[in-house]
């Protein structure tokens, strides 16, 4: 359990004695999900008190203003820094307005005048005591966030890394000259090597998108839009990678549907779908666009006839740099970001994207975004 | 006149495949290609190589280490060389110098990719005995 440590300063042993008999060994719950056991320390002069601040680590200072070697003020002066990373509860019969005004001002945190009752010691401790938990919940959440962070570019850093190691790799074979004199020998080495250079510029693309959205609404810009035209763009965008493949595009929507949107990200969200359901298909396949109105929702629907996905490979789905790796997927170009980008699109329009998929059948990704959405747009 | 030599090759890198595959070509070696640890168990049932080279960070972080130990409890005499790009990225070292190494990494040798045409040369050199 965690512990939470008090010390008293106080020359009077019978306050020493009240502080420890209230409050050591008691547990204190929070929330229903936090508990601490106070420990208390005491001691007898100022001299002692600051020793055991310095060399202990107490969360919570009570301290007598009245001491026969110093008073409150001056010991509070003698902890410096350290007094900033403790609570000070100051204990007097003589508080005074301008005792209490200068404590205050140099960092004490509450009063207790005495004499106090064990429940006035309980509350007391309480107030502070939530308070310390709060700013330790605080430092962990930075913490955490920060290790996310961390995962985040590291993972980044392999991903930028391998184009290059790659790249490099043909490089010096044909610095070597390995396969000979005759150029036409390398080519398998010249297209590998830009793929590998598409891929990294699709995943700093990609990167940019996401840092995009990262940094929040204010960049965002509602406008009322057309979802059926705004499809018909991304369908365009992508006809030319299908036509090459033989794969034919098909849209089954409403003649207009409007809704209030930023366009970038609507664009963002379509391309992602679309330009994924001609990647991963097979060769002469389809891909289906579906936009669909209801009273409560917008769906948004792309369905291929492509490689599909195991229910193992669709778990890892959604996760940054997920990207499947496999002998049907070596030659397709990705960053790994794509789906993760479309999901933090989902949410920032409090909608929800889920996949259907078999392997060697096809994947349908849907998309809903709740109408409220909609109704924003006829509104206005 | 000399036999050829087999190596097998098992790293889920199509790229990283590709050019160790061409290298060890000029160098007079024949390559059979794994992408992962099944294919690689699989294909030494059919033919046996002289040596392999195993990538440590395929599906798993540590799918190398474990295919090591499957490879030399099936073909003892045959020797591994591990690469790896696992230092450079996590700061995680080890090596295969000690005794105490060897007991739990299965490899003869390991090599830091980007791995140098040369260093895999010798290498292959010393552990085959050429």
């Amino acid at each position: 359990m965690n512990k939470l440590r008090v010390l008293v300063i106080d020359d009077e042993p019978g306050m020493r004695m009240g502080v420890e008999r209230t409050l050591n060994g008691e547990t204190l719950n929070f929330w229903g999900t936090d508990t601490l056991q106070v420990l208390v320390e005491s001691a007898g002069t100022g001299s002692e008190g600051v020793d055991k601040v310095i060399n202990g680590k107490p969360d919570i200072l009570f301290l007598d203003y009245k001491l026969p070697d110093m008073n409150g003020i001056e010991i509070i002066e003698r902890l410096g820094e350290r007094a900033n990373d403790l609570i000070i509860i100051m204990i007097t019969a003589y508080a005074s307005i301008e005792v209490a005004i200068e404590a205050t001002r140099k960092g004490a945190y509450d009063f207790l005048p005495k004499p106090f009752t064990p429940n006035e010691l309980r509350a007391v401790t309480r107030k502070a005591a939530e308070r310390i938990l709060l700013a330790r919940k605080n430092a962990q959440l930075a913490q955490e966030k920060k290790q996310v962070r961390f995962e985040f570019i590291r993972v980044l850093g392999h991903e930028l890394k391998a184009p290059l190691g790659a790249v490099e790799g043909y490089l010096d074979l044909m610095k070597a000259k390995t396969l000979g004199d005759n150029l036409d020998s390398y080519m398998q080495f010249i297209e590998r090597s830009s793929i590998r250079l598409q891929q990294m510029r699709k995943l700093i693309v990609d990167l940019l998108d996401m840092t995009r959205l990262e940094s929040g609404k204010k960049s965002r810009n509602l406008v009322p839009i057309d979802l059926r035209k705004a499809a018909e763009s991304a369908i365009e965008l992508a006809t030319p990678a299908a036509n090459s493949r033989n794969i034919s595009i098909s849209l089954e929507a409403p003649a207009t549907l409007n809704l209030m949107a930023d366009t970038g990200e609507i664009d963002m969200m379509l391309n992602n779908l679309i330009s994924n359901a001609v990647k991963y298909n097979r060769d002469d396949g389809k891909v289906m666009v579906r936009l669909v109105h209801t009273a409560d929702k917008i769906t948004i629907q792309v369905a291929d006839t492509g490689i599909g996905m195991s229910a193992e490979e669709q778990q890892k789905l959604f996760k940054e740099f997920s990207r499947i790796k496999n002998a049907r997927t070596a030659n397709i170009l990705g960053s790994g970001l794509g789906l993760s980008i479309l999901k933090r699109l989902a949410e920032l329009y409090e909608g929800d994207i889920s996949v259907e998929s078999e392997p060697d059948k096809g994947t349908t990704f849907t998309l809903t975004i709740p109408a409220s959405q909609l109704a924003e747009a006829t509104a206005s | 006149m000399q036999q050829v030599k087999t190596i097998l090759l098992v790293d889920d890198d199509h790229d990283f495949r590709l050019q160790q595959k061409v290298m060890l070509e000029a160098h007079s070696y024949k390559v059979i290609e794994a992408e992962n640890a099944a294919a690689a168990i699989e294909s030494i049932s059919r033919q046996t190589p002289d040596l392999a080279i195993v990538d440590l960070m395929m599906e798993e972080h540590d799918t190398g280490f474990t295919l090591c130990h499957n490879l030399k409890k099936k073909l003892p005499q045959m020797p591994i060389i591990m690469v790896t790009g696992v230092a450079t990225e996590t700061g995680l070292s080890f090596n295969v110098k000690t005794r105490e190494e060897h007991r739990w990494i299965k490899a003869d040798a390991l090599l830091e990719k980007p791995v140098r045409a040369e260093q895999l040369q010798q290498e292959i050199k010393k552990l085959l005995k050429e």
